[in-house]
């Protein structure tokens, strides 16, 4: 398993990014952990829908979604909020979702990155077609789909590596291996030792990685990109993390998992081990993690009063949004909902 | 003008789409070098190379799926399922995201897409060969359902669909692929979406069906004429939109109404048409009106096939049924 960092901040490699860069990543696993922990408290008080948080899995989102240029599409799921920030996706916007309305699946026109997907494992197939489309336009633009390791387990994980490899799409696969398919562990979705393996089946090349080591994740992704945009074809990239928290806000991790697990898990924490390694070239103190987690707690905090602050979506809204022009069916219905005082 | 069958009518439509567009691009199984297994892509991919014409793997849901991406990012996808009973492995992809990512995103992302599906028995094919299951489709919120009966409904349809900026589900019925021929138009025009046809006027009842009962429908027409008895066939060509108005018009003139599917009886589109008939038109109807329909068992194979499709004899006692009152 490929490490360059390890969980007392010292290197085994050359680390693939500079110091000030280091930096400018690091602060963003700051501010994705305050958005993470923000969001799991509000949902405490009834203000969000279910949350599913991502906190140990900073690095793998982080660290392979620097590698993206702005322009390149990102289709991942509901526990990929990290990733979709770092390319764009506003907070307020994913929190908005989270809050029950619609609007949070519509990111500004020069973001492209799909609406988190709910559903386990048909996203996939969206990448390879998205990559597929820019290659047949002229555009050097990929495309990189997040799924944990559960999703490997459904047909269309099959179906997206295959057809990215016969047609060698511009399309990176980042799977998140974080241990848990809610409370299904991993001896119990496959009989495989690890999922990069699987690219092999595809004739694709298969990466296995700390995932919550920022360099080895950046490092990875990076050969990852250069290659899909090379169109040289597509990548499996399994990085290797832990979900500290529950499933979800409804999830109950104590009925599968033992706290001395999570306990070790925490030890290799990645925003840890970034900081240790900062510190050691003299590139952090205290008096910058406080200014920095002041800054994007405000950014965050900034956020969740602006998903709230959204007007409530009148019925028309919904009628107008399901085709172009709404049909003649749509229509009438609209109009039934007026007469019954809807 | 040129006489063309319904199945070269879709070539045709395919041709001059694929002509004037480089968004377009078809992708299926066999649809490149084979030509489709029903030979509708016969010539394209020699013309139009193997980035335009994707003979796919065998993957119903991945075909999908990536066509999905495709009109996402921009293209225009026309996907051909082989047969309708061929197309539930994509279902999770039509129904969890190609009919929801504009309302999901609000408009900032669609998906523009063409899935056709050749449908319908009186073929006497395999199990599976035969289905018509559109009211899954039309059960299905953010997709537009449309099944063309005529060469010239076929071509101008299929143009329209793949100019839609929304995902078309294109219903092909395959008995009518090539018994059906008429003069039409050489190169492109547009027939709308949505709009049902009167394919014959009349005044004592109104027949109301789509694709390839109309044929069966036809026939039943030309028996009752000779009965004396004048009947309106309507041609409902589009199920999602369902142009309930040019039936309610009928209906209110005639009286009498019998809906004719292939499709199974209980939740067939036939309910839909019956409910809305109801609603609109009640006080019109001078008898209860008739489905004929498929039944609520799998298709039977050839030797038995006859029990369930539709024929001319059911639909003319049907509308015996209701002349009686």
């Amino acid at each position: 398993m490929l490490q360059i960092l390890t969980p007392e901040g010292e290197l085994v490699g050359d680390p693939p990014i500079d110091v000030p860069m280091t930096r400018r990543l690091y602060r963003a696993m700051v501010g994705a952990r305050l958005y993470d922990r923000k969001a799991t408290a509000i949902q405490k008080q009834g203000r969000l829908a279910t949350y599913a948080p991502f906190e140990g899995q900073e690095a793998a989102q982080v660290g392979s979604a620097a590698v993206l240029r702005p322009d390149d599409w990102m289709v991942a799921t509901y526990r990929d909020a990290a990733a979709m920030w770092m390319q764009g996706y506003p907070w307020e916007l994913l929190l908005a979702g989270r809050t029950g309305h619609e609007r949070g699946g519509s990111p500004p026109d020069y973001v492209n990155v799909l609406p988190p997907s709910i559903t386990v494992g048909a996203h996939m197939l969206h990448a390879v077609g998205l990559a597929w489309a820019e290659r047949l336009q002229g555009n050097d633009r990929i495309a990189v789909t997040y799924f944990g390791e559960g999703a490997t387990s459904e047909g269309d994980f099959h179906e997206a590596m295959n057809f990215a490899a016969v047609h060698r799409t511009g399309t990176v696969f980042l799977c998140q291996n974080n241990q848990y398919a809610i409370s299904t562990g991993l001896n119990a979705q496959m009989a495989t030792d690890t999922i990069a393996q699987k690219a092999g089946a595809y004739g694709v090349p298969g990466v296995r990685l700390d995932g919550n080591d920022l360099f080895a994740v950046y490092w990875a992704m990076k050969n990852a990109v250069d290659r899909a945009r090379g169109s040289n074809g597509p990548t499996l990239i399994e990085a290797v993390t832990y979900r500290i928290g529950p499933h979800t806000t409804s999830d109950d991790p104590t009925r599968y998992r033992t706290n001395e697990e999570v306990d070790d898990w925490r030890s290799r924490d990645p925003l840890e081990r970034v900081r240790r390694y900062l510190e050691l070239n003299g590139a952090w103190d205290e008096e910058w993690q406080k200014h920095i987690e002041g800054e994007e707690s405000a950014v965050v905090e900034r956020a969740v009063e602006l998903a709230e602050g959204l007007n409530t979506p009148d019925a028309d809204e919904l009628f107008d949004s399901m085709f172009a022009e709404p049909t003649s069916d749509l229509e009438s219905q609209r109009r039934l909902l007026e007469s019954e005082g809807g | 003008m040129a006489v063309l069958t319904l199945a070269q009518a879709i070539t045709d439509a395919l041709d001059i789409a694929l002509d004037n567009d480089e968004r377009v691009l078809l992708m299926g199984e066999d649809v490149g070098k084979a030509g489709g297994v029903f030979r509708l892509s016969n010539g394209l991919y020699e013309k139009y190379g193997p980035d335009r014409v994707i003979d796919a793997p065998v993957a119903e849901s991945g075909i999908i799926g990536t066509a999905f991406g495709m009109a996402v990012a921009g293209m225009r996808p026309v996907t051909e399922i082989q047969f309708m009973g061929f197309s539930y492995p994509a279902y999770d992809q039509i129904v969890s995201h190609v009919g929801r990512i504009r309302s999901r995103s609000r408009h900032r992302f669609t998906s523009p897409m063409v899935i056709r599906m050749p449908y319908g028995g009186g073929i006497g094919a395999s199990e599976h060969h035969s289905e018509s299951t559109e009211s899954i489709y039309a059960h299905t919120p953010g997709v537009k359902v449309v099944v063309p009966s005529t060469p010239y409904d076929a071509k101008g349809m299929l143009l329209q669909a793949i100019d839609d900026p929304d995902p078309v589900i294109f219903l092909e019925p395959i008995r009518l692929y090539r018994s059906v021929k008429e003069e039409i138009p050489v190169g492109a025009y547009l027939v709308p979406l949505g709009l049902a046809r009167v394919l014959v006027p009349g005044d004592d009842v109104t027949i109301i069906t789509y694709g390839a009962m109309t044929a069966e429908a036809r026939k039943a027409v030309a028996i009752l004429k000779q009965e004396g008895v004048s009947p309106e066939l309507i041609d409902l060509r589009s199920i999602v939109p369902f142009d309930v108005d040019t039936v309610v018009e009928s209906v209110e003139k005639t009286g009498r109404a019998v809906v004719v599917h292939e499709a199974h009886r209980t939740a067939g589109f036939g309910a839909e048409v019956v409910a809305q008939i109801q609603e609109r038109a009640l006080f019109s109807l001078s008898a209860p009106v008739q489905r004929v329909t498929g039944w609520d068992m799998i298709v039977p194979l050839k030797r038995a096939e006859h029990h369930y499709v539709p024929t001319a004899e059911r639909i003319v006692a049907a509308v015996g049924k209701t002349l009686e009152e």
